[in-house]
């Protein structure tokens, strides 16, 4: 990006300010004037959505908090109150659960978008690191979040995840009491949860304005993975034109938002969360929240409990070393045509990973003459093993030899070719290289 | 401080590392309440004293849960026929192996085996099993599928471990305190 400022204070306080605390400046380079690569689609416009729904979720959050009690005898109470009593409650609550699954689903095609454009790739790998930690932080924030109503998904769901850190020898047992405040889940850490759940997107909003920070150093990519050459061609003006854009992306999103929040505000919940918590009888079925799915089917694929913790955790972890696993020199995928095949298989494994969190693990998947050959259980070992061959193996030797397709020179000469491209392809369908 | 070599360690340099080291020390020092208020405190341990159970009251082939520590405990009356199961099992052939004999407690140097005294939660991730269901007929965790026997040992699924056994004493024939 461009280190000279364009900013110039028009009145007297402006410039009065503008000597003492630069900020009306640094918001007007960050934002007006910020240069904005010119072939960026509409995936880019799921950074604005995200920091939209971290407000949402702060503002719906404060209120709530207002009207909550966090007691095991009241919380579940206060919750019911919140929906009936209070003023607007059912509105804001809905708001905020719902809200959650948004962020995750923008999150989600954020990171893919990432991981489909090369956008960890350097200069962006600290930039990317940052995001692995707004993710984690996110997914505490979720969990934590879902245990206020003291239901009986929030009661096990506390649970089973709090006991995932039994599995460590020796340490295990102390680190679950300390967690807990007791010797099961119980009113201290139904309080500890809620404490840590009001101050976590604090953080979460601190390390995004790193994210943010570190974005405005190495500038944006872009769907072609070139950096930007000549800031007059290749680039346009944050205002009016991501703007805008970033707007009409945002718009979208709250219709889609506002249809779950309106018309099924508990399709994305479970039922079972409306049964008050009861420590002496375990549901049926537990599930975690949607987001959770892969992970949870990660650990639940493999047989051995603390190995079952250690892959799921690496799950998340091994996004922070892509950057050094994904040895191409050529960031985007549109120029990776091997890679491509490679990375939507990837998704496809990430989608059945979550059909497969969903599902009671003896289920048959496969059957042969009325025998199961494949259950849930093999069937996410399976799919486990592709996500980390993806990321351990795959990137790492694909890199070395697959035959990339030529990149073009710059920005403006991708804009140009596609759309002279656009132009002539209708006569031009037998081009070697275009499908 | 010109007639020092820059190399040389001076008064300066033992004051520094001193003044870092005890810095370090109340930093360190002030975490150990912010870490520790976070474990049970007085009270949940307190509220977690040993509770008795009056036995005369359970009847054969019933299995009662009680709460201990906010935890849910098993007591099941065997009958005859369900430690006779228990017993014929070869005990190498078990996931965690234990003798129906190190499942049970003793009164007077008599084992009490028809009362089998187990805390309820899977040693899988916490899940509470239900009783009289699974393959062994003894508790079934519906989480994830894990299969115990009626002295509480594991047979099949996920489960790392038997079912804990409380720390619990007989009192009597027929009452058992546990805590």
């Amino acid at each position: 990006m461009s280190d000279h400022s364009t900013y110039t204070p028009k009145t007297g306080i402006e410039r009065w300010l503008d000597a003492r605390l630069p900020i009306i400046r640094v918001m007007h380079d960050a934002g007006v004037s910020y240069p904005t690569p010119k072939n960026l689609n509409y995936l880019w416009t799921f950074g604005g959505i995200l920091t939209f729904m971290l407000v949402v979720q702060i503002v719906t959050g404060v209120v709530l908090a207002m009207h909550y009690t966090a007691h095991t005898t009241l919380a579940f109470n206060s919750v019911e109150h919140i929906m009936r009593d209070v003023n607007y409650g059912w509105l804001i609550r809905y708001f905020h659960a719902n809200g959650a699954s948004m962020f995750f689903i923008a999150v989600y095609i954020h990171m893919f978008r990432g991981l489909y454009y090369g956008s960890y790739k350097a200069p962006r790998e600290v930039l990317w690191i940052l995001g692995v930690v707004i993710f984690l932080l996110m997914m505490a924030t979720g969990f934590m979040g879902y245990v206020l109503p003291w239901g009986q998904m929030s009661f096990w769901g506390a649970t089973v995840i709090t006991n995932l850190f039994s599995a460590f020898p020796i340490v295990g047992e102390p680190i679950v009491t300390w967690l807990w405040g007791g010797y099961s889940v119980d009113n201290p850490t139904l309080n500890r949860f809620f404490s840590l759940h009001y101050l976590l997107p604090f953080m979460l909003a601190a390390v995004v304005f790193l994210h943010i920070w570190a974005l405005h150093v190495v500038g944006q990519n872009n769907p072609d993975g070139v950096e930007v050459k000549n800031y007059a061609k290749d680039t346009v003006p944050f205002t009016p034109y991501a703007t805008v854009k970033d707007a009409f992306g945002m718009v979208c999103f709250i219709v889609f938002f506002g249809y779950f929040v309106f018309f099924m505000p508990n399709y994305l919940g479970h039922p079972d969360n409306y049964i008050p918590a009861n420590p002496m009888v375990t549901p049926a079925h537990i599930v975690p929240e949607w987001y959770y799915l892969p992970f949870y089917a990660i650990l639940r694929s493999i047989p051995d409990k603390l190995t079952g913790v250690i892959a799921m955790f690496a799950a998340i972890a091994v996004l922070a070393f892509l950057p050094w696993l994904d040895t191409s020199r050529v960031r985007s995928l549109r120029y990776r045509p091997t890679a491509r095949i490679f990375f939507w298989v990837f998704v496809v494994v990430c989608f059945l990973l979550g059909y497969c969190g969903s599902q009671a693990t003896d289920k048959a998947v496969l059957t042969l003459g009325g025998k199961t050959i494949l259950d849930i259980a093999g069937f996410g070992a399976i799919l486990t093993g592709y996500y980390f061959i993806y990321f351990i193996i795959i990137l790492p030797v694909l890199g070395l030899f697959e035959k990339t397709k030529a990149e073009p020179a710059s920005i403006a000469d991708a804009v140009l070719q596609r759309h002279q491209g656009a132009g002539a392809s209708a006569g031009a369908a037998h081009a070697p290289d275009r499908h | 401080m010109a007639e020092h070599a820059a190399s040389e360690t001076n008064r300066r340099d033992f004051l520094y590392i001193w003044t870092g080291a005890l810095g370090a020390v109340a930093a360190g020092s002030a975490v150990i309440p912010l870490v520790s208020q976070m474990n049970p405190d007085a009270s949940t341990i307190a509220a977690g004293a040993p509770i008795e159970v009056d036995l005369s009251q359970i009847t054969q082939g019933q299995v009662v849960t009680l709460k201990w520590r906010g935890k849910p405990i098993f007591v099941r009356h065997r009958t005859p026929k369900e430690i006779a199961e228990s017993k014929a099992v070869q005990v190498s052939s078990l996931p965690d192996p234990q003798s129906d004999e190190q499942r049970v407690g003793k009164f007077n140097g008599k084992p009490m085996e028809q009362w089998i005294v187990n805390i309820g939660i899977c040693t899988h991730l916490g899940c509470v099993p239900i009783a009289n269901s699974g393959e062994h007929h003894g508790w079934y965790c519906p989480c994830h599928g894990s299969h115990y026997d009626n002295a509480g040992r594991i047979r099949k699924g996920p489960a790392p471990r038997n079912l804990d056994l409380p720390p619990f004493a007989f009192d009597s024939e027929s009452k058992v305190r546990i805590g």
